[in-house]
């Protein structure tokens, strides 16, 4: 099983995930119509970019943004959720090590120790994100069992790297349930709410763009 | 019945058509009629296809469910934080619904996207500012009136006054007879107080070109002449159109796009026959957003940008009072605490909000910021139409009370709103609420307060 997922299947996952999620954002800025959405994208390109910039950029820094700071607790298990999730998979030891057996390049690797900290910290905020979406009425009224399965998906995936780190008795459960759920991830992204990996660019730009070029960004920068 | 004789598909094309509706007290009629008129599923799918693309598709599509909305939107406070008011959940269950069931949808549930589309969404966009993605549920809901419209479920007072934009040209039945003759005996009745003053009308190749929302020539023609006496003493070289001095959309309101077409069409038609150098908008969020924000794209214009350069009344005053155009009396500055309401139209969405607090630096002695403020300010409770529809008066009520403990909170009893709609929500809200406060928008204050040139005043 484990050979299987981490052969040519994950190399399929992987290019399902890179050309699909490309794909998705091609489309995106396609489709985008300067009379339907009715911004003059073309015209003030510069205004546009700088728009996006800003806004690309105050929503990626903790507390950058009002909203951000409206909800601390949540912003915290936010950004411990995320940042984990992005930087673990690419830098870790063990994910490093395939990384260069694969493609034989040179890729650089974070300490264990900082790995295991980032990849607890994402455990335990998407956790956190997870009861507070059972708790709070105003999340509850919006979760479907789509949104849940994600949560179970991405726990699953992080819950079982953090064990098999530790090489516990059950080591090959879960380094195999582990990849599982990468590869799962890796197949479904482009297809599922998982798209925001390329998509929140996508949207961040656009709306970075309507106030940069036609709500008021030649007047003054929305303040985030 | 498919169709009804007041309510159904086809805009109002004729004065019958308009005085039927407003024959119709209360729409009481209008309403009855709705509950049977049939849904066209086919051509709302095909609208659907054609009109949701990328940015609509996509924030529909993504939303992470998370409810960072639910806080951002003042109708979930001020209602008990009620879920069902959560921005995302409320156009889930309306246009997200209708996307899934691609237009199968009843009549029934067209009524509670109706509903829901003009009691429960100002379009403000606050939301819009507070999703980490960006999505705007506010330019959603504004989508989802036009579709709405489209199948002819739309609130009364707002096929009435998109009507009358498609038949006058102004969301009220002032024709240009009547709006020069308003502007003449206006003038002749400040002439004693106020030597030579005039309004041009029609005068070409002036520096300002004025215009106005409609209610201003019906309502309160003084306003006007406010306006004339200001730009008098500021010796601007100033012109109003005859014909397409309207700036107002409750087409935009309304969602009848076509009507919005034809409305800012006239108005630029004006700009070009009488090529100002700038527009000045009146006091009036909506007003300015229809057509310098939004209107260049309903006519079609590529650069999105107004035939001349379009400003606020707020940049007006601000400009001339830091150029000393205008000069303010410091004995006659307001004194007691007074604070402003940021019109959700031309700050949130126009990037204005710098003017107005250098406006309060030069009249005002203790000038309260509300909280939150500028771009993060919330609607006055009345906005995108929801001050004039009989049927959600409840509902707007209650909005108003978000704004009631904002201006509480200040202190002030004194607001500032140069904005139409801000300005009836706040009294409407005295008149609910009695909380003592008073309201006003700029120009009677500053004509108290400026400083008149001596060869300005009557010679006695």
């Amino acid at each position: 099983m484990y050979e299987i997922l981490t052969g040519p299947l994950l190399w399929i996952a992987f290019a399902v995930f890179f050309v699909g999620l490309a794909a998705r954002v091609v489309l995106y800025f396609l489709g985008l119509d300067w009379r339907l959405d009715r911004v003059a994208y073309k015209p003030h390109m510069n205004h546009g970019i700088k728009g996006a910039i800003r806004s690309v950029y105050r929503w990626l820094l903790p507390f950058g943004t009002h909203s951000w700071r409206a909800k601390p607790i949540f912003t915290v298990m936010f950004f411990a959720f995320h940042i984990g999730l992005v930087i673990v998979p690419l830098f870790l030891e063990g994910h490093a090590v395939m990384i260069r057996n694969g493609l034989g390049i040179d890729w650089p690797a974070m300490p264990q120790l900082l790995a295991d900290i980032l990849a607890i910290a994402a455990f335990l905020g998407g956790l956190g994100i997870a009861v507070r979406r059972l708790l709070l009425p105003e999340v509850r009224i919006l979760t479907d069992i789509k949104d849940v399965m994600l949560l179970v998906l991405i726990l699953t995936l992080l819950g079982s790297g953090i064990i098999a780190t530790y090489h516990t008795a059950n080591y090959s459960f879960w380094i195999t349930l582990h990849v599982l759920c990468g590869v799962i991830v890796l197949l479904t992204a482009p297809f599922t709410k998982l798209a925001h990996i390329a998509l929140f660019f996508c949207t961040r730009i656009q709306l970075g763009m309507d106030f940069g070029i036609k709500r008021g960004g030649m007047k003054s920068n929305f303040d985030w | 019945m498919p169709e009804g004789i007041l309510c159904n598909k086809k805009p109002v094309a004729t004065r019958e058509d308009l005085d039927a509706l407003l024959a119709d007290s209360n729409g009481k009629k209008y309403y009855a009629e709705m509950e049977q008129l049939d849904v066209d599923a086919e051509k709302l799918w095909a609208t659907i296809q054609k009109t949701m693309k990328s940015r609509t598709k996509t924030w529909l599509e993504i939303c992470a469910h998370c409810g960072l909305c639910a806080d951002s939107c003042f109708l979930y406070s001020v209602n008990g934080r009620d879920p069902k008011q959560v921005p995302s959940y409320k156009i889930q269950s309306t246009l997200g619904e209708i996307v899934k069931k691609k237009g199968n949808v009843s009549n029934e549930f067209m009524r509670m996207c109706m509903d829901t589309a003009w009691s429960k969404c100002t379009c403000c966009n606050r939301c819009g500012s507070f999703c980490p993605y960006g999505i705007d549920m506010g330019v959603m809901f504004s989508y989802l009136r036009g579709l709405l419209h489209s199948q002819g479920f739309v609130p009364w007072e707002l096929k009435i006054g998109s009507g009358m934009h498609r038949l006058f040209r102004a969301q009220m039945d002032v024709t240009v007879e009547e709006f020069v003759d308003t502007c003449e005996w206006m003038v002749d009745e400040a002439l004693e107080e106020w030597p030579c003053l005039e309004i041009p009308v029609d005068k070409e190749d002036a520096d300002i070109v004025y215009m106005i929302n409609a209610r201003e020539a019906k309502h309160y023609p003084e306003d006007i002449v406010e306006a004339a006496i200001l730009f008098h003493i500021a010796g601007e070289n100033w012109t109003m159109p005859s014909e397409g001095w309207e700036m107002t959309s409750l087409s935009m309101f309304a969602g009848d796009w076509e009507a919005c077409k034809m409305q800012v069409e006239t108005v630029y038609g004006a700009m070009e026959r009488l090529r100002p150098k700038r527009m000045v908008a009146t006091e009036c969020g909506h007003a300015y957003r229809a057509t310098v924000i939004e209107g260049p794209y309903w006519a079609g214009r590529p650069d999105g940008k107004p035939p001349v350069e379009c400003i606020h009344y707020v940049e007006w005053v601000a400009e001339a009072l830091e150029t000393g155009k205008l000069k303010i009396d410091p004995s006659k500055k307001i004194k007691e605490p007074v604070t402003v309401q940021d019109s959700c139209n031309y700050v949130r969405n126009a990037g204005l909000r710098d003017c107005t607090r250098i406006i309060m630096k030069h009249i005002a002695e203790d000038f309260r910021e509300m909280a939150p403020n500028k771009e993060h300010n919330y609607c006055c409770g009345g906005g995108g139409g929801f001050n004039g529809i009989g049927r959600y008066r409840k509902q707007r009520n209650v909005a108003l009370k978000m704004k009631r403990e904002q201006i509480l909170a200040t202190g002030a009893k004194f607001v500032i709103a140069p904005c139409h709609n801000c300005w009836d929500a706040i009294r409407d809200l005295e008149e609910e609420y009695e909380i003592g406060i008073r309201w006003s928008f700029l120009k009677p204050i500053l004509i108290k307060m400026v400083e008149v040139p001596e060869h300005l005043l009557p010679q006695e």
